[in-house]
């Protein structure tokens, strides 16, 4: 076309449309162990509300969920139900590990903790803090989103 | 996937959760019966604990019209407060028998403290029970200058007070919003957590974090109050009562509240003494006993408060009991707010605590003094001790035994969610099913403090 | 002391008593245990607060240390029974048929130190997974530590 199209008209490619989709309404899964998860819920909590980009909906099943927060420490008594709720969570699926017991083990370097749940699951992004506060949170979860439109992570 | 489908065929049981780490085939037996006591004569507490040996508590293919089912409820779950597992046995919908499983998120930190130094020990010791880190600091603290034979000046014991009932007020805060949650008063999640945010915003400013602050160590606390304290401590004294009264307006005489409260979840006072529970548990339960009037630490005795006590036990006096212990925090604070003393936030012994910064540029024997704290570490002379504090789930304690190093050679803490979740069978035996998550809301579990 | 521990005191003539830190402290021999914490019971120790045990390896002739802390609500008194356990399959009463509250706590012990207390109803792992080889809080069970770049870290063998 020679013109560019009037008012009500957006032109662009699929795959940016549903990365857009996706984007803007991701379902966390409530996979909240520890004290990182009382952090994620103050995020979505008032105050730093999660539910401006349409998040405030933690979905209990896996089966509902795109994005698993590890917000806390995995134990190795957990880490097969780690496996087996990200098992079952449907593509495309993310994972943020939040904190830093669930990015390297944290200051918990001994026998009853999975040094890091990227030795169990796929990570996309790992949030530090001990806990991180819930600005730091939304950092991770606003960077996933730039990741995942700019197509710099595609999960499908 | 596909074994699965073949465990789903060869047992009886229905698995909301699929079995990882569980033996395949579940054969419900009385392995996990316990003993009440030889003077109990309830029925219900015979059916509970196995003692009235039925043929159907053991499945067998025979006994196929049999409507006891087992049913697992998490680890992952969103109302079981952080990684519970119970396994519920169900006859139709009433609960007979109950297991919880814990242990997924033991974190070994007890192993972890015998690295760790004296003055590191806050470190650990706050991220056992991640809702009251000033109350597990406080505990281990007491318990190290106990050993230490040191007692820490007035203004040290009043700041430490100071953030101890703001950390119970914002615990309780924290608990109400998910006990609201959970029995479905959404808005109730919201408030709970609006007003703790004033109160995080006070500890981040005088401590430097939200959570796990770290700050109240053995010889004293960290640091002074932040300039300004007074104020912020006023206003959160003039907004909080109105706030309550808020959730009071919505809650207190709500009748469907009271319909999902009222007789649900009942541990009497006989049962919360033998099973070791305590904190609002045992004072809903009709117990007048609070750690902070028997056995007072820490200069807690100079303020006047009173110890709400219920009566039935139930899921709404532990409500009302948790929303009392607000009103009352918010007493002692104001009181420590207007009689906190002058004076050093620490302990003048340079051996145990470390000098001020400026000092180290100037004097030769501050900066060896600085240097042996925080590489070596202080020793503690040998011996054993346990100090409790009144924690807001109860009576945490810390049992340290030391050996004359510089790292305990054993520390225990006497978690009071390990305990309160043994009165969990008690409270849900001959339940429903709907009630289950009433009643784990009302006990507000904290697994950090229950697995370590 | 008060009077209560003054009645065990007279009761049990086996039993060292001490005062650690202001606090009463009885060191009961391992065969008394239940009759000891039976006999505190009766006299007003309504409550088993605490059940833990402590590990000497080799610094003392006993290698565990079983402690129980008790409270009386009534008297407010508190009362600590320390009883040392052998060496090779570390066994002792248990306290779970007098106070319920210990059961979960002898289970921690039995997961963490392997002493077994006979008449538990469910001596089972509670902590670790029901396959986990070894007794963690043991001083000869490593801590289990990562090697970790850039961390001279104190290792305790």
């Amino acid at each position: 076309m020679a013109t560019t199209p009037p008012g009500n008209l957006m032109m662009t490619t699929v795959e940016k449309a549903a990365n857009w989709a996706r984007t803007r309404s991701m379902f966390p899964a409530t996979f909240g162990l520890a004290c990182c998860a009382i952090e994620m819920m103050a995020t979505g909590a008032a105050h730093y509300d999660l539910a401006r980009f349409g998040m405030e909906v933690f979905r209990a099943s896996p089966r509902q969920a795109d994005l698993m927060i590890v917000a806390g420490r995995v134990s190795q008594k957990m880490a097969p139900v780690l496996r087996q709720v990200y098992d079952q969570m449907p593509d495309p699926k993310w994972v943020i590990s939040m904190g830093a017991c669930a990015s390297t083990g944290g200051m918990f370097n001994n026998y009853a903790l999975v040094q890091g749940v990227d030795q169990v699951v796929p990570v996309d992004i790992y949030v530090p803090g001990c806990p991180p506060g819930p600005q730091s949170l939304m950092h991770g979860i606003l960077n996933l989103h730039d990741k995942i439109m700019t197509g710099e992570i595609v999960n499908s | 996937m596909a074994d699965q489908k073949t465990d789903r065929e060869t047992t009886e049981t229905l698995d909301l959760w699929v079995a990882g780490t569980e033996e395949p085939q579940f054969q419900p037996t009385d392995e996990g019966a316990q003993e009440f006591g030889p003077d109990e004569s309830e029925n219900r507490l015979a059916d509970q604990f196995g003692r009235v040996i039925t043929d159907d508590y053991v499945f067998d293919d025979e006994v196929g019209d049999d409507d006891r089912m087992v049913v697992n409820m998490g680890p992952q779950h969103p109302s079981t407060h952080g990684v519970l597992r119970l396994q519920l046995e169900l006859e139709g919908e009433v609960i007979r028998r109950t297991k919880p499983i814990i242990g997924y998120l033991h974190t070994g930190m007890e192993k972890t403290a015998e690295q760790l130094t004296f003055s590191q020990g806050p470190t650990n010791v706050t991220r056992m029970d991640y809702l009251a880190p000033m109350h597990e600091e406080l505990a281990f603290s007491l318990a190290v200058e106990r050993l230490l034979d040191v007692e820490v000046p007035p203004r040290a014991a009043a700041i430490r007070v100071l953030m101890t009932e703001l950390n119970r007020i914002s615990s309780h805060l924290v608990a109400l919003a998910t006990n609201g949650l959970d029995i479905g008063a959404l808005s109730m999640m919201i408030y709970g957590f609006r007003e703790r945010e004033a109160i995080l915003a006070f500890f981040e400013k005088n401590t430097g974090l939200r959570m796990n602050h770290n700050f109240i160590r053995p010889g004293g606390t960290a640091a002074d109050l932040a300039p300004g304290w007074k104020d912020d401590i006023a206003a959160i004294l003039e907004e909080l009562p109105r706030r309550l009264q808020e959730y009071d307006d919505l809650l207190r005489e709500n009748p469907i509240w009271m319909a999902r409260t009222r007789g649900v979840g009942v541990i009497t006072a006989e049962e919360a003494t033998a099973y070791s529970t305590t904190g609002p548990l045992l004072r809903a339960a009709g117990v007048d006993w609070d750690l902070r009037k028997a056995f007072p630490y820490s200069g807690i005795d100079q303020y006047e408060f009173d110890v709400p006590v219920g009566e039935n036990g139930d899921v709404y006096d532990r409500y009302r009991v948790r929303v009392e212990e607000i009103h009352e925090s918010l007493k002692i604070v104001e009181q420590v707010m207007d009689a906190m003393p002058k004076g050093d936030y620490r302990v003048g012994d340079r051996k145990i605590t470390p000098p001020p910064r400026a000092r180290i540029d100037e004097s030769m024997e501050a900066l060896i003094h600085h240097f042996k704290l925080f590489t070596e570490g202080f020793k503690v002379p040998a011996g054993e001790t346990y100090v409790a504090v009144e924690s807001p789930r109860g009576e945490l304690g810390c049992y340290l035994v030391s050996n004359g190093e510089a790292r305990p050679y054993r520390m225990h803490t006497r978690a009071p969610s390990f305990y309160n979740l043994q009165g969990l069978p008690i409270a849900m035996a001959d339940s429903l099913v709907a009630d289950t998550v009433a009643t784990i809301a009302s006990m507000d579990p904290v697994m950090g403090d229950v697995d370590r | 002391m008060s009077p209560i521990l003054e009645t065990l005191a007279e009761q049990f003539e086996s039993v060292d008593w001490e005062s650690s830190h202001g606090q009463d402290v009885a060191r009961v021999p391992a065969e008394d245990w239940l009759e000891f914490a039976t006999a505190a019971k009766e006299g007003g120790f309504e409550v088993c607060v605490d059940v833990t045990a402590v590990d000497w390896l080799r610094s003392r002739p006993h290698r565990y240390e079983v402690v129980a802390s008790l409270l009386s609500m009534v008297e407010r008194t508190r009362l600590r029974i320390i009883a040392a356990v052998g060496r090779e399959d570390p066994t002792i009463a248990s306290l779970t048929p007098l106070w319920p509250g210990a059961g979960f706590a002898e289970r921690e012990v039995y997961d963490m130190f392997g002493i077994v207390f006979d008449g538990h109803p469910d001596l089972t792992r509670i902590l670790m997974p029901d396959d986990w080889e070894g007794y963690p809080l043991r001083k000869d069970f490593g801590v289990g530590m990562v090697p970790v770049q850039f961390k001279a870290s104190h290792q305790v063998d």
